[in-house]
């Protein structure tokens, strides 16, 4: 077990990458913590796999270093990383038992057949695989076989970390929260790092201590569910978490002010330093956004259920500006006003968050 | 060990070339080189073995009567082919598990159980020495094939694809043609290459069905080494030939072998 | 997918393909069973003779002897051709031009017709004029196929995996091809050998392929005619006679009737019954 430093990794599949477009990772500089539950969210194309292949060895960066504790194992191969990998779907030796399966990596590194045993079934216990140990790997279902994956990496000692990519997708709809539950439950008792990679939230949410959001080969946020929801630091960010997500408003900035449909808009940060031609934007939540007697013009285009609450889709001009309200609040009927809560307004120049620009 | 794997497929292909070398090269020699003694290589090259072949009909159109059948043959299983392919995959009906493994059992019959009932069967129905008569009897075993192959390559195609169509008013022989058969279009590819293949390859059938008017090459090759005693450089010459339109065929359809071969259903 | 509906005007469908095939290989058969159990001495006189042409045959040494040729040669080229082709497809380039190369140059014998391998091999074997022959005849070793029933057996076996391999290899090849790279990873990440990977992983997801491979493989070295006959006549004596020269040698050339008739259905019954055992043994672990 140890801390896991990505120093400045930038990865090309292309032998010689000209533009910006042929980098799949463009530049990450990370820490992970010793134990930690990361989740490596973002949509696909976005480099997570890619990071998640150089980490457990399977790729070789072009360029950057990946350091377990103080060693530099960017050149290590997969097997003397300690490192364990959960696939799409499931990976299991159709010919060996489940006992054989969680016993093959051990075997592989000479560990005696009654340390072998011992352990095995100490995973087994923890997976809840106890019973179906003597069957045929191949018999069980997608989330049985999921877990022998997952026990494959448990069984050895060393490990330092366990990388999930997309491990649910070939699992039932109905059965996802039994594994997911799992997995965090496992995570609690042994506390070993776990790298989960999705393109879900939710699972990225429900898993994870620490969220890392990736967009085009970049890390754009790292932080708590909370910290996420309630402060993104990229549009995108704020676009991709929460349903519906932010509301993302083009606008002007006058003496570091946002103004849009020509008055100012009161926001928690200021572009002081906004070069010009820059992109700005002004992003707010639709839970903050709130109806008023004045404010900005808007005419009510669309109404939705969304069980407690109603998305009330508004238009100024070509801009879409949407509101959550609560089931039983009033919704108005054709032109309306609304105003954002200024603690949850924000700036963005080129994407970032004013003031704070790409620091990644 | 690793930086020698590609010497087995080498030296396979090695393997493989030698004898299709020697072919070539007896091709052009004069058959009293052949005979003098042993050379690696044409000592007088000549075309005289190719020169013959192309003007004397009795060798050429061994070539004309194997190409007609087998395209007759191939276009034929393929067509029949294809709407029981379809009826295999879409649908249950009585009989049908027992039906495919029947046609199955044809392809692994003996072609030499065959040969004299064939004889007798075609000659009382007046099709000896036929074009047709071959392209039909070797219809016994590429019709199963191609029924075989098209039927894998339909069950990879959705069966909403038909629902919508028939929603969308279409006769079932119009969604056939227009619709389904260019979605399964590499299917058939496919099928019609391995009915040209085993229709091409194939020498007892054809030569006990036919006489002098469907004659194939391969009949004229054997008549060749048996009566005029050893016109070698004349027989690997017409040998020769004869790879000609599997190696167009291969070249042509490179890119789907594998492909092919990955339904697993030669 | 949802399960496929009962639709019995279906059979409209089949019934060109029924009618196809049935013509080719009903009335044929029909004719055979007719013959094998009648007698004639010419004139279009048939009498009836019951089972006496299956006792015959059965009980002949002639039939026992090619039978027991052609099992043993089906073997050999077995053993031969299913390793050496998926050997060959392990070592293939996984993509790029010379996988292309690869595939066509391999493909090539598989499309020669079956007389001209005969043929091309008759001539590269000859012992004082083709490649072959001579080859070995100047290495020292005694070599001449037409003469020695152990290098006749020699010359057929080379031929037929020269000419037949390529067929396993494809075939291996598009099974191996279709595992998915994460079992590679899992196995490097499990740390397994070269040859556990092949254990455990390549051979298992193989299966389907070889099987399919060996069954072909199996029926059509069982029903071979055309190489051997251009190769060696069955020959020299009748060494390399196998079953359906024999068979032909006795149906068009003798015209016995009755007794090629007789070994006609008894062939076809051997290779059906062989062909299910075989298929039963390797699908054995299929059924899930």
């Amino acid at each position: 077990m140890a801390r896991i430093h990505l120093e400045q990794l930038r990865h090309s599949y292309l032998a010689s990458p000209a533009a910006d477009a042929d980098w799949a990772l463009k530049k990450v500089n990370m820490q992970w913590e010793d134990g930690g539950a990361y989740a490596l969210l973002g949509p696909s194309g976005c480099g997570k796999t890619t990071l998640l292949s150089i980490v457990s060895g399977l790729i070789r960066p072009t360029a950057g270093r990946v350091l377990f504790g103080d060693v530099d194992i960017t050149d290590s191969p997969p097997d003397q990383r300690n490192i364990a990998q959960v696939f799409q779907f499931p990976v299991v030796y159709d010919t060996m038992s489940v006992f054989d399966n969680l016993a093959f990596p051990l075997r592989n590194r000479g560990v005696a057949e009654t340390q072998v045993a011992a352990r095995v079934h100490e995973i087994a216990a923890l997976l809840d695989l106890g019973p179906m140990l003597t069957q045929r790997a191949a018999g069980l279902t997608a989330d049985g076989k999921q877990k022998i994956s997952l026990g494959r990496g448990l069984v050895r000692a060393d490990v330092n970390v366990i990388m999930l990519d997309e491990p649910l997708t070939v699992i039932d709809p109905h059965l996802k929260w039994r594994l997911r539950s799992k997995l965090k439950e496992l995570h609690q008792r042994i506390r070993m790092t776990m790298v989960y990679v999705t393109h879900d939230q939710n699972e990225a949410m429900t898993f994870a201590d620490q969220v890392v959001v990736m967009h085009e080969g970049m890390v754009v946020q790292t932080g708590t569910p909370v910290e996420l929801f309630e402060r993104p630091r990229h549009t995108f960010v704020g676009h991709f978490i929460g349903s519906p997500g932010m509301n993302v408003l083009p606008c002007d900035v006058e003496g570091g002010v946002a103004r849009f449909a020509g008055s100012p808009v009161p926001t928690a940060n200021t572009a002081d330093g906004a070069k010009r031609g820059a992109r700005t934007e002004i992003g707010v939540r639709p839970e903050f956004v709130r109806f008023a007697d004045s404010g900005i013009p808007v005419r009510v285009t669309q109404v939705s259920d969304a069980g407690r609450n109603r998305i009330v889709e508004t238009r100024h001009g070509d801009t879409v500006i949407r509101a959550l309200l609560d089931e039983h609040a009033p919704v108005p009927a054709d032109i309306a006003h609304v105003g954002f809560d200024p603690q949850f307004t924000r700036l963005y120049v080129d994407g970032w968050l004013a003031g704070e620009g790409d620091a990644a | 060990m690793t930086r020698f794997k590609w010497l087995v497929p080498a030296l396979y292909i090695l393997f493989l070339m030698l004898p299709i070398y020697w072919l070539l090269s007896m091709s052009f020699k004069t058959t009293n080189e052949i005979l003098g003694g042993f050379t690696l290589w044409p000592q007088k090259f000549t075309f005289e073995n190719y020169r013959k072949i192309f003007t004397d009909p009795t060798w050429y159109m061994g070539y004309v009567n194997s190409l007609t059948y087998v395209v007759i043959n191939t276009a034929l299983s393929v067509a029949v082919a294809l709407p029981a392919a379809y009826a295999f995959s879409r649908y249950r009906f009585l009989g049908d598990k027992h039906l495919f493994f029947w046609l199955l059992t044809n392809r692994m019959a003996p072609a030499a159980v065959f040969a004299l009932p064939f004889f007798q069967l075609y000659s009382a129905i007046g099709l000896f020495d036929t074009h047709i008569a071959v392209a039909l009897a070797h219809c016994l075993f590429n019709v199963p094939l191609a029924v075989w192959i098209l039927e894998g390559f339909m069950s990879g195609v959705p069966r909403e694809l038909d629902e919508l169509a028939f929603i969308d008013g279409y006769p079932f022989w119009k969604f056939f043609l227009k619709i389904f058969i260019p979605a399964i279009a590499a299917g058939v590819g496919v099928a019609a290459f391995f009915c040209f293949m085993f229709s091409w390859v194939e020498l007892l059938l054809a030569k006990t069905l036919t006489a002098v008017e469907a004659k194939p090459i391969a009949a004229t090759m054997t008549r060749t080494a048996s009566t005029s005693g050893y016109e070698l450089g004349l027989l690997a010459a017409a040998g020769a030939l004869t790879m000609v339109p599997g190696a167009f065929v291969i070249y042509f359809v490179r890119n789907y072998i594998a492909k092919g071969f990955a339904l697993g259903r030669v | 997918m949802s399960a496929k509906p009962v639709n019995h005007r279906a059979w409209w469908l089949v019934l060109p393909v029924v009618l196809l095939v049935a013509f080719n290989a009903v009335i044929p058969l029909m004719t055979v069973v007719n013959y094998s159990v009648q007698e004639t001495f010419g004139d279009n006189k048939f009498f009836f003779e019951g089972l006496t042409w299956f006792n015959q045959v059965v009980h002949s040494s002639r039939f026992h002897d090619s039978l027991l040729r052609q099992l043993l040669f089906t073997a050999i080229i077995l053993a031969i051709e299913v390793p050496l082709g998926v050997a060959i497809a392990l070592a293939m380039p996984r993509k790029g031009v010379w996988l292309s190369v690869c595939l066509v140059l391999m493909s090539m014998p598989l499309l020669i017709p079956w007389n001209v391998v005969g043929a091309m091999w008759n001539i590269f074997a000859l012992p004082e004029i083709g490649l072959l022959g001579w080859s070995l005849n100047n290495l020292g070793i005694v070599y001449n196929y037409t003469q020695e029933p152990f290098a006749a057996w020699a010359t057929l076996i080379a031929m037929d995996v020269w000419h037949w391999t390529s067929l396993v290899a494809l075939l291996a090849y598009a099974g191996l091809s279709a595992i998915p790279d994460a079992y590679y990873q899992a196995a490097k990440i499990d740390g397994a050998s070269a040859w556990s990977v092949f254990r455990y992983v390549q051979l298992p997801k193989m299966k389907h392929v070889l099987t399919i491979a060996v069954l072909l493989r199996f029926m059509d070295s069982f029903n071979i005619y055309t190489e051997p006959v251009v190769l060696t006549g069955g020959g020299p004596g009748n060494s390399t006679t196998l079953l359906s020269i024999d068979l032909v040698k006795i149906a068009l050339g003798q015209f016995d009737l009755g007794p090629a008739a007789a070994m006609s259905l008894i062939y076809f019954l051997i290779i059906l019954l062989l062909s299910w055992v075989f298929y039963r043994v390797m699908t054995r672990g299929e059924e899930e």
